[in-house]
Parts: structure tokens; C-alpha cells; sequence
């Protein structure tokens, strides 16, 4: 019944498409951002909620470590 | 290097916490108490302010934003903090949102049983309340801006996109589900009207499960997962990639398949098409948190924590999975208006938000008293049993679901409906809804364990109320704008990443509701409906008022089955008139939008009265009171002029007539049951109510030619 109604709206048939194509747009540039980000980048995001009571330069190394151990883990 | 000495503020986590698990137990408590009226009716022992209708939305409001919306704001606070290390921006105007929070509350839990509602589902609350929740809302809001542009660390982490999505999202949709025109300080009506309220309420409603109940506890799985389990998150860039997507795809893929499913095949086809793809972004965080435990997994065997968290998101897994599934036209003309969509959200309430919500508490309270947990032992029982009390509540609930629904569709070979009194199809569910009740009393009790649990855990240490700490300033290098750096320029800038999440969620909230606005001009006129008679509007309210559309809805579908069983399906254009809409979304009770003359006025007198006289087994309560509550007609004036505002073409200057033709009606209906034998009087409650319910569906029934 609803839906009915609905598609008597002129050229309703457009939003669906409309939104298709923003969100394959939108995700294809989501897609390329995320893989072209800086692997330092990706590993300190990783550890942030991990740390505590650092300052944010000097501990970039520690982040590698980490993300070199963590490596290890995986492997 | 020069480094900044503050304090984190664990006073205003520890409030959040407090009033979280408390008003959980009262949310559950209430949703025990409802589940127990489901068979025993006469549990609220005639107080007609703990009727089903009148409680029911007071479980959903307590789970969802008191119970659920305190343990987010607490898990906000404890987490900014940390990820921004920094302290958070305003301390008044944390307790300024606390407290606001609470008065909300305490404002629901009190005009709720009052009958005082706008009677859609999750948004209940009147309209002064609406207004309290924006400013408290956006006191939030201020504060979460503030705390993350005074940061130290460079980088937002992925939780707080996160929080920023769900504050933007939730302010927007609150807003347009909450335009309502004000009758009285305790009553208004939307000004959208039928389809386009319901639309508007559905939009709204399947967002808030998507921004209140998922996105916000996304960002504390995101926190709080990889801190219990001591590892980083799975991978930082399907968190990114799956935030994006399920921010576009949230908003608009919910009540599509309700909008275009009668468009041309390949329209339709795109429609399921993008509800699927909803799974997608979902899963990727289901995934994102349960392979965070990957190599780790001997790590859940003895800890509690990790282990309430992994049934949370292995249950967020499950919903998202079967939400996409009922939006599928043929599962839904099974599932709707069954128990099976109380086990949907069920699953996400108990499992997701429930498991997760616990995990978090246990993990919390020994960090902020400086303590180990007291029981691991306890937690681990909490844990079972909640569990338990999962299954003993979903799987009985699907059960009913189904079966139900099956009977209402069941034919004899004759062609005739094989249950025609809907009563048999109820009275064959109780077990279920008994065991339902059992599963629902578990996970209660488990709330004890975990209460006794954290307090012996507080009592073993000692409160740390501005935890010390230290880290270097943020200092503004100039951050040039690299390749690839798109994303990490972006994630600096919080006010235009909020802005950001705000088009794409309005790109897809556009295309939502830009035909919902349209539709208004494309529903055709039906000659015979005709606005409500002032008795019936009055009647209309007390109906609103009592819950009665919880259990009942007005919506009959174009199936054979519910034809046969109701009478004509209905039609868009009969429910122009109603601000608001009363379709319902759960047939506890037969479906209402054909009740009107089907039965005589003293039927609903009598059944009003006690539902067991008329209706053997039923398992609606009693409403002596409506027999001797005097109507209200002073207000007759205030809303038929409302109601003219909203476009019911009411003449003018009716509103100074309007309360004579009410008594005239209610005279006729009080004659009528006299001569039944009723010593009824005209002036009552339940005068109006009979005039609603027998005016219900008539319209079309008048004049069966205008009938397209």
C-alpha cells in the first residue's frame, strides 16, 4: 500500500540510483585512502588506546617495537 | 621536552556508572514485570499506571537511554580522556550533562506511567522533554568538541569518529522526529500525519537503534576491546573503511525496503541490493573486534572480561545479520508484528549492548579504584548466566514468533481461516512467554553478581578520583597535505570531520526523506474519511494515552490471510487525519483498524471492564478506571484548533462548537448502552473511547465506491 504510493512520486526511481553511485564513489575513495595510509601512521593509531603516560615524539620508536612484535606474533 | 602535568576526571565516569547499572536494574525489572503481565493480566493489581501499555514504554526507554545511554556516556567520558590525553574540557559542564541526564530520567519515569505520550515508539516523551534532551544533548556535545580540540595527541583514534558520528547523527534525528505542535504543557501532536508520521518515525526509530544502540558501542568495542585484551585492534584500516560505510549505508538502508519495494524490478532489486550490503560494513566490525583476539584466544578462557565481549560482538554479528534478513519482503510478512522482532532486539539489548556494557564495567572499576577485580569467580558465574538467560529468552521468543504467525496465515482446505478467534493463536504462546519470562528473570539476577561484584571490588581499593598523568603538549607542526594523507588531515580537524560525517549522513538521510515529503501530495484523497468527531478525538487520546497501540496495531495488510481474518486492507489515504499515526508494530492483541461497528457499544463497555467476560483466556488487563474517570473536554478547544493548524479541515470557529457536538455523541452512545442495561454516564472516559473504537475503519465502509 505504501510503497505504492510512493512509487507514483515522479522520478523516485532516481534516488536509489542517486544513492548507488555516491556511496560506490564515496567507497571506492574510502578504499584507495585506506591503502595508500602511511604504515607509520596505521601502527601508532594501533597502539594509542594502549599507551599511557607518554610523550607523543620520542615514544614513535616504542610504537615499532610494538608493531615489530606484534609481527612476531603474527608470524 | 617539556612535558604537561593533569589529571584525568574519573568522578564524572564513576556518576555515569552508578546511574548506568542502576537504572538497568530498574529497565529490567520493568520489562520482567511486562513479560509476566503477558500471562498473569492481572499483575497490575488495577493500578492503571503499571498497565502494560503504560510500562511498556517505560522498560524500552529505561534500557535504551537510561541504561544503555549512561553506560555510553560513561564509557565516552572514561575513553576521550585518554585517546585525547587530555582532561575533559568543562567539568561543570560534565555535571551539567550528567545531572540534565538524569533529570530526563527521572521526568520519563514519572509521566510515563502518567499516560503522558506521544505514543511513538522510542520517542515517547513529550514535548517539554524533548526540549530538555537537546540541551543536554548538546552539552554533550560541547564538551566532547571542546575535550578533543584541546588535545595533546595528533591523532583522533577511530572510537572517537565514532562518538562524533552518533552525537551529529542523533541531534539530527532527534530534531526532525520531535517537530510536534504543543496542545497543553503535557500534550502535543506531530505535524506529520499518517504514512508521512510513520515514515518520519521509522526513519527515526530504525536510526536511533543504528546511532544510540550500535555506533556509540562500536567506538567502546573500539576502546575497550583491544584494552582488555592488552593488543592492538585487527586492522586500523578495515576500522576506518567500515566507519565510512556503515555511516552511509546506516542511514538510509534501513526503512528502504518500506519505500521502494513497488518500484520496477530492477529499483526493487537495488533496494535489497543495498540492505545487504549493510551487512557488510557491520560484519567488518564484528570481524575487526573478534580477530583483535586473534593468537589470543586462550586469553578468554579465564577472563571474564574478554569473554562478556566476545558474545557481545559475536551477538552484534548475529542482529546485523538478521536485520538485513527481516527487511527481505517474504521474511517480513512473517516476522512483522510477531515476538520475532522482540528477539531481534533482544539479541542486540541483552548481547550487545548487555554483554558489552558488563564487559566494560568489570574492566573499569578496578582500573579507576586503583584494585584487582574482587571475583573472577563471580563475574564468570554473571557471565554464564546471563548467557543462559539469552537463550532461554531469544529461542522461545523466535519459536512464538513463528508458530504465531503461521497460524494466522493457516487456511483449511476449505479456504477458510483455521484460527479465525485470534485469542487461540495467543493462548498457544503463553509457554513460551513463560520461558521467555524465566530467561528475562536470569539475566536479571546476574545484575546482582555484578553489583556485589564491583562493590566488594570498590571497598578493595580506594577511589581515584582525578587520576594523575602526564604527556607533551600538541604542538601545531605545519602538516602539510601529502598524498595519501587525506584521511590523517581530516582526522585532526574534528569540526570538519563532524562536518564531514554530517553530509554523508544527510546525503543518505536526503535520499530517505526527500520522497518521505513527497508523498504527502501523491497520497489520493479518499472522499468518505473525514476528520475525527471531537468525542472520537478525545477518544483517540485516551486510547494514545493507555499504550493501547502497543499490543494492537491498525494496519491491516494486503493479504489474504489478514483480510479474511480483519476486512479490507488499508489504505494510505484513510489515515490522513491522524497526528499521530497509530499503525503499531506488534500484534500482541487483533489488529484494530476495521474494529469500528464490528462489535455493539456495550461489547467494548463490558470487555473494558474485564477483557474475561467478553473474551475468555484473553490476556488484556482489566480498565475499570475508564468506567469512572470523568472525560477532560476543556481541552476539546486547544485541539481542535491544533489539529486545524495541522491542516484537519475543521471549520472555522468549530472549536467553540466542537464540545457541544461531543456530548450530543455521547449522549446517543450513553442511551444506547442504558437501553443494553448498562447504567452508564455520558460524561466518562470510556464514552470516548467507544466512539474512537467504533468509528475505526468506517470511513471506507460508508461508501464502499470510493474505494480504489
Amino acid at each position: 500500500m505504501l510503497s505504492e504510493h510512493i512509487s507514483r512520486i515522479e522520478g523516485i526511481a532516481v534516488y536509489p540510483v542517486i544513492s548507488l553511485v555516491v556511496f560506490s564513489i564515496l567507497f571506492v575513495i574510502t578504499v584507495v585512502w585506506v591503502f595508500r595510509l602511511d604504515k607509520k601512521y596505521i601502527s601508532r593509531m594501533e597502539n594509542l588506546p594502549l599507551e599511557t603516560n607518554f610523550d607523543n615524539k620520542s615514544e614513535e620508536i616504542k610504537f615499532y617495537n610494538n608493531s615489530e612484535i606484534k609481527n612476531e606474533i603474527e608470524k | 621536552m617539556q612535558v604537561d602535568k593533569f589529571s584525568y576526571d574519573n568522578q564524572i565516569v564513576k556518576q555515569f556508572m552508578i546511574a548506568a547499572v542502576t537504572f538497568a536494574i530498574v529497565g529490567m525489572l520493568v520489562g520482567l514485570i511486562i513479560a509476566v503481565q503477558l500471562y498473569v493480566p492481572d499483575l497490575n493489581l488495577g493500578i492503571q499506571y503499571i498497565t502494560f501499555g503504560r510500562i511498556r514504554p517505560l522498560h524500552t526507554n529505561a534500557v535504551i537511554f537510561a541504561f544503555v545511554g549512561n553506560i555510553i556516556f560513561a564509557g565516552v567520558y572514561y575513553s576521550l580522556q585518554r585517546v585525547c590525553k587530555t582532561r575533559m574540557w568543562n567539568d561543570k559542564l560534565s555535571q551539567f550533562h550528567f545531572w540534565g541526564w538524569q533529570l530526563i530520567i527521572l521526568a520519563a519515569a514519572i509521566s510515563l506511567p502518567l499516560g503522558i505520550t506521544t505514543s511513538k515508539e522510542y520517542a515517547e516523551l513529550e514535548w517539554p522533554i524533548d526540549l530538555m534532551i537537546a540541551i543536554v544533548w548538546l552539552a554533550f556535545g560541547a564538551n566532547m568538541f571542546g575535550t578533543i580540540i584541546k588535545r595533546r595527541e595528533k591523532h583522533i583514534y577511530v572510537a572517537v569518529w565514532f562518538y562524533i558520528a552518533t552525537f551529529v547523527t542523533i541531534t539530527v534525528l532527534h530534531v526532525v522526529n520531535s517537530i510536534e505542535l504543543p496542545v497543553s504543557l503535557f500534550k502535543s501532536y506531530p505535524v506529520y500525519a499518517g504514512v508521512q508520521d510513520a515514515l518520519v518515525q521509522w526513519w527515526y526509530g530504525h536510526n536511533a537503534v543504528a546511532f544510540f544502540l550500535t555506533t556509540p558501542y562500536l567506538g567502546l568495542m573500539y576502546y575497550f576491546l583491544p584494552k582488555a585484551a592488552n593488543r592492538p585492534v585487527y586492522s586500523y584500516r578495515l576500522s576506518i573503511l567500515h566507519f565510512w560505510a556503515l555511516l552511509f549505508l546506516y542511514i538510509w538502508a534501513g526503512p528502504h525496503h518500506l519505500l521502494y519495494s513497488a518500484l520496477p524490478d530492477w529499483a526493487q532489486s537495488l533496494g535489497t541490493v543495498f540492505s545487504i550490503m549493510l551487512i557488510a560494513p557491520s560484519w567488518g566490525g564484528m570481524l575487526n573486534g573478534l580477530l583483535t583476539l586473534r593468537g589470543a584466544w586462550d586469553r578468554v578462557r579465564d577472563n571474564p572480561i574478554l569473554k562478556f565481549m566476545v558474545v557481545a560482538v559475536t551477538a552484534y554479528g548475529m542482529a546485523t545479520f538478521e536485520g538485513p534478513m527481516l527487511s527481505l519482503k517474504n521474511v517480513n510478512a512473517i516476522s512483522h508484528f510477531t515476538d520475532w522482532t522482540i528477539a531481534h532486539v533482544h539479541i542486540g539489548a541483552l548481547g550487545w549492548n548487555g554483554m558489552l556494557s558488563f564487559g566494560i564495567l568489570y574492566w573499569m572499576v578496578p582500573k579507576m579504584w586503583g584494585t584487582e577485580l574482587y571475583s573472577k569467580k563471580l563475574a564468570n558465574s554473571h557471565f554464564w548466566i546471563s548467557t543462559l538467560g539469552i537463550v532461554f529468552y531469544a529461542v522461545p521468543m523466535y519459536w512464538s514468533g513463528i508458530a504465531q504467525s503461521l497460524m494466522w496465515k493457516q487456511f483449511t482446505p476449505l479456504g477458510v481461516l483455521q484460527y479465525p478467534n485470534f485469542l487461540e493463536t495467543t493462548l498457544q504462546i503463553i509457554p513460551m512467554h513463560i520461558i521467555r519470562s524465566f530467561g528475562g528473570l536470569l539475566y536479571f539476577l546476574g545484575m546482582f553478581m555484578l553489583v556485589y561484584n564491583l562493590i566488594k571490588t570498590a571497598k578493595s581499593g580506594k577511589f581515584i578520583k582525578n587520576e594523575e598523568t602526564e604527556a607533551a603538549p600538541y604542538e601545531k607542526d605545519s602538516d602539510k597535505l601529502k598524498r595519501g594523507t587525506i584521511h590523517r588531515w581530516l582526522e585532526k580537524r574534528p569540526v570538519k570531520f563532524a562536518i564531514l560525517s554530517l553530509v554523508v549522513v544527510l546525503i543518505g538521510g536526503l535520499v530517505e526523506i526527500v520522497p518521505t515529503f513527497l508523498i504527502k501530495s501523491n497520497i489520493p484523497t479518499i472522499a468518505a474519511v473525514k476528520p475525527y468527531s471531537p468525542l472520537e478525538l478525545q477518544g483517540r487520546d485516551i486510547y494514545i494515552r493507555e499504550g493501547c497501540v502497543s499490543c494492537h496495531s491498525q494496519l491491516v495488510r494486503p493479504f489474504r490471510s489478514e483480510t479474511e481474518r480483519y476486512g479490507e486492507y488499508s489504505k494510505a489515504g484513510e489515515y490522513v487525519y491522524d497526528h499521530p499515526f497509530l499503525w503499531g508494530s506488534k500484534r500482541t492483541g487483533p489488529d484494530l483498524a476495521r474494529e469500528g461497528q464490528k462489535y455493539p457499544n456495550v461489547w467494548h463497555y463490558l470487555h473494558m471492564e474485564d477483557p474475561r467476560q467478553m473474551s475468555p483466556g484473553s490476556i488484556m488487563p482489566r480498565y475499570p478506571w475508564l468506567l469512572t474517570q470523568t472525560l477532560d473536554i476543556t481541552t476539546t478547544p486547544a485541539k481542535i484548533n491544533a489539529m486545524r493548524s495541522l491542516g484537519v479541515p475543521y471549520e472555522k470557529g468549530y472549536e467553540n462548537f466542537a464540545n457541544q457536538d461531543l456530548q450530543k455523541q455521547a449522549d446517543v452512545i450513553t442511551q444506547d448502552l442504558i437501553k443494553n442495561g448498562i447504567p452508564a454516564e455520558p460524561d466518562k472516559d470510556i464514552i470516548a473511547l467507544i466512539a474512537y473504537l467504533q468509528r475505526l475503519g468506517t470511513d471506507i465502509k460508508v461508501n464502499q465506491a470510493t474505494i480504489k
